[in-house]
């Protein structure tokens, strides 16, 4: 079965008992149970609800790991994911890493023990680096946010495995429908489902998929311990939008490749971020473990003056955070999605005050086109 | 649903435990929504009970079943609005047919029969249903349905249904109530002789001033297949969740009841002695005109209260004044509500009709709803200073 099957029919597709086309939503904290002797399937939601387990099994069968979680949100998944690791270990995360990341290892976790380091994982010999004798596991993002560098899922997990460690991918700008990290040998899937597994804009939440049993048994351990479960009508929203991720990605990502083709032959564009682009750089390793460049970019213009011109002028877009949507988004990294990284520290990594992030959505790309060459 | 020994349980635990109770594939306590159009058939010539939505949903059976238990009819039906509800029922009749109504009823149902109904060739009578020996002075050969609301809206007149009911059946007419401001809670009018009980669902039932759903009860087989027909046929159906919501609701529709109607009496109490105020009507009154009636035939007086001030100009600033009860349309929720009747929900009926009924400019409709009932008196005093 090829993907786009596989999206609408991954299992769920069916409810047993009535044969209804779309799954029920079992809005319901707890079960009757026919015999205190005989434990069900169901006792309590937080610790299984029949509309999560569905977008749960959905995207474990997508990801091709073995099994799926659902959070409250994206960070709740990988707040929940850093929870299975102890004091004292060691985890290296990639540098333009997602700002609510960035801020939950350092602020957070660091006050738990769980030490942290960042490294430009888009080069291995970077990783290799920073890697300890307490070192746990590797946080990857590829492409990253903002600046779509990419990094080279297979030789992070060879790396990875010489050294005992868990390779843990936020594959949120992909999507399954773009990237499959488990099957490049990853153990751990993160994803925002809020972008592009939701897809309208109106729900969020957040998934992880696993590789292993053993994987599994922890993960799960902090899902029901902890608690940050997504909630049954959050869950049929998922599946809802799961159900056209394949063809809102396919125009979305056409759109982007417009864009910045457009954007790369403007003159007050310094330089444009996308790996659909020739010149990109680790477009060929992308390609290589990617089947599509995504549906978002980054560009830059001269400075924070001329950004916020673009961001006053922009109509068709709507100017916000968050990404992967039906509407395209454009957003300020350094005032928005990355504002909780140090400036400092965003000026060495290249998330200057004058770039701006796209994602683009399913409006007509003319129109969007249009609307970018009178903002700019 | 019954208890172990097959006895029909109270309606506080029906309230609570609905129709099934709960569903048994999973266990789960809550009523799944099952928010799907369609249905897959095991085979050909197969069904496993539902095949598309409109015609029958797993989540809008659980609800329709719950609300027959309730009113303890056997069949119920499950509509977008209320006024689905209405029209539905009206849809039973052909043109040349003659309609006895309440003369005091809520305006949005005046008008479908005013203005739509009527161009089918349907006539309607407004009578004083409250008053007994009225409704028979205007039967005649073509008269097919009376159609009672009661306690009425805004006037509170109480008619007695089961003479109404009686004298109908004798005649081979059809006897309708629309059951909105007490719920089977308080009142079960197929019980009292009454062949159909409406409901604008939205109101006491939902309770939260949050969806919109209307009912339709009966207990007789062949009225229950030609209402499925229209139902499936016309699709006004209600949706998943917005069933899911209701059934949600009914669960608390006992405790928010009694709480409405304590309130509600001492506020009509309170506003009796009131220096600002002319006329109170409150059915739980003992000087209200249907007191007795209502005694009778319901087992409570709910929590809907109109009351008259002493001059037009105190409408306005009452309307602006008040804080903690709210100036807007519907009624029957957790929050208190008041209205306009001649401007909001009665802005439909004729002056003429109005005035006599008492529905004037001077006239205010409350729906006490679970408030404190301390702070809403507080609040309806500084806005009757």
């Amino acid at each position: 079965m090829r993907f786009g099957t596989k999206l609408i029919h991954n299992g769920n597709e069916i409810d047993k008992q009535t044969g209804a086309l779309s799954i029920p939503i079992y809005q319901v904290s707890t079960y009757h149970q026919e015999d205190v002797d005989k434990p069900q399937e169901y006792d309590y939601s937080r610790s299984g609800n029949p509309t999560r387990k569905a977008i749960e099994d959905a995207i474990a069968g997508l990801e091709g790991g073995v099994k799926g979680f659902g959070f409250s949100s994206g960070m709740a998944a990988t707040s929940s994911v850093l929870s299975i690791f102890s004091a004292g270990d060691h985890i290296i995360i990639c540098e333009d890493v997602y700002g609510g990341t960035y801020r939950i290892a350092t602020n957070f976790f660091s006050r738990f023990n769980l030490e942290v380091s960042f490294a430009d994982a888009s080069n291995p010999g970077e990783i290799k680096k920073h890697i300890k004798e307490n070192t746990r596991a590797l946080f990857l993002e590829t492409p990253s946010n903002p600046l779509l560098k990419i990094t080279d899922i297979g030789g992070a997990v060879k790396l990875a495995r010489e050294h005992g460690l868990t390779v843990i991918i936020d594959n949120t700008f992909m999507s399954p429908y773009l990237q499959r990290p488990i099957e490049l040998g990853a153990d751990i899937v993160i994803h925002s489902a809020t972008k592009f597994i939701g897809g309208h804009s109106d729900v969020i939440g957040g998934l992880v998929v696993v590789n292993s049993h053993e994987l599994a048994r922890k993960v799960y351990a902090v899902q029901n311990g902890f608690g940050a479960v997504l909630g049954p009508q959050d869950s049929w929203l998922l599946l809802r939008g799961l159900k056209t991720l394949k063809v809102r990605m396919d125009y979305q990502q056409q759109s982007a490749q417009k864009l910045a083709e457009f954007l790369c032959s403007h003159g007050r564009v310094k330089k444009v971020y996308y790996p659909g682009l020739e010149g990109h750089e680790g477009r060929d390793i992308h390609f290589s473990q990617a089947s599509g460049a995504g549906a978002v970019l980054s560009f830059e213009l001269e400075d924070g003056e001329a950004v916020r011109g673009f961001l006053n002028k922009i109509t068709t877009a709507a100017v916000a955070v968050s990404l992967g949507g039906v509407e395209t988004i454009v957003s300020y990294p350094a005032k928005m999605s990355h504002a909780s990284m140090p400036p400092s520290e965003r000026q060495r990594l290249g998330i200057s005050d004058g770039l701006v992030r796209v994602s683009a959505g399913l409006e007509d790309v003319e129109d969007l086109i249009d609307d970018f060459k009178k903002a700019l | 649903m019954k208890d172990g020994d097959g006895k029909k349980l109270n309606i506080e635990t029906r309230l609570v435990h609905g129709c099934k109770g709960f569903d048994p594939h999973t266990g789960a306590v809550s009523f799944p929504i099952y928010q799907s159009a369609t249905f897959r058939h095991p085979g050909l010539y197969q069904t496993t009970g539902y095949d598309y939505s409109r015609l029958q949903n797993p989540t809008r059976e659980e609800l329709e079943n719950t609300v027959a238990c309730l009113e303890d009819g056997k069949y119920c039906f499950a509509f977008a609005s209320g006024m689905a509800a209405v029209s539905t029922v009206l849809s039973l009749f052909a043109p040349g047919d003659h309609i006895i109504v309440s003369d005091d009823l809520y305006g949005g149902t005046y008008r479908i029969f005013e203005e739509i109904y009527k161009k089918y060739g349907m006539e309607f009578s407004y009578i004083d249903t409250s008053k007994t020996g009225e409704v028979e002075k205007y039967i005649k050969s073509n008269t097919a349905a009376v159609f009672i609301e009661t306690p009425s809206n805004p006037m509170m007149k109480v008619t007695d249904i089961a003479f109404a009911a009686g004298l109908a059946r004798s005649k081979n007419i059809l006897t309708i109530v629309d059951n909105t401001f007490l719920t089977p809670y308080f009142q079960k009018p197929l019980g009292l002789g009454a062949d159909i009980v409406i409901h604008s669902g939205t109101k006491f039932l939902g309770g939260h001033n949050d969806t919109l759903v209307g009912f339709i009860v009966v207990n007789d087989d062949s009225l229950s297949e030609r209402l499925k027909l229209i139902q499936k046929s016309e699709g006004a159906v209600l949706a998943p969740f917005d069933s899911w919501l209701i059934l949600r609701g009914i669960k608390t529709l006992g405790v928010r009841l009694q709480r409405q109607q304590e309130n509600a009496l001492k506020i009509a109490h309170w506003l009796k002695q009131h220096k600002n105020v002319e006329d109170v009507y409150y059915a739980g009154l003992p000087g209200h005109e249907g007191y007795s009636i209502s005694k009778r035939q319901s087992s409570g007086f709910g929590s809907m209260i109109s009351f008259a001030v002493k001059n037009t100009a105190m409408v306005e600033k009452v309307l602006e004044k008040v804080k903690v009860i709210i100036f807007a349309e519907s009624l029957g929720g957790v929050e208190s509500l008041i209205t306009y009747p001649i401007v909001q929900t009665h802005s439909a009926i004729p002056v003429e009709m109005r005035e006599k009924l008492g529905v004037n400019e001077k006239l205010l409709r409350l729906s006490v709803g679970i408030e404190a009932v301390e702070d809403i008196i507080c609040d309806l005093e500084q806005a009757l200073e």
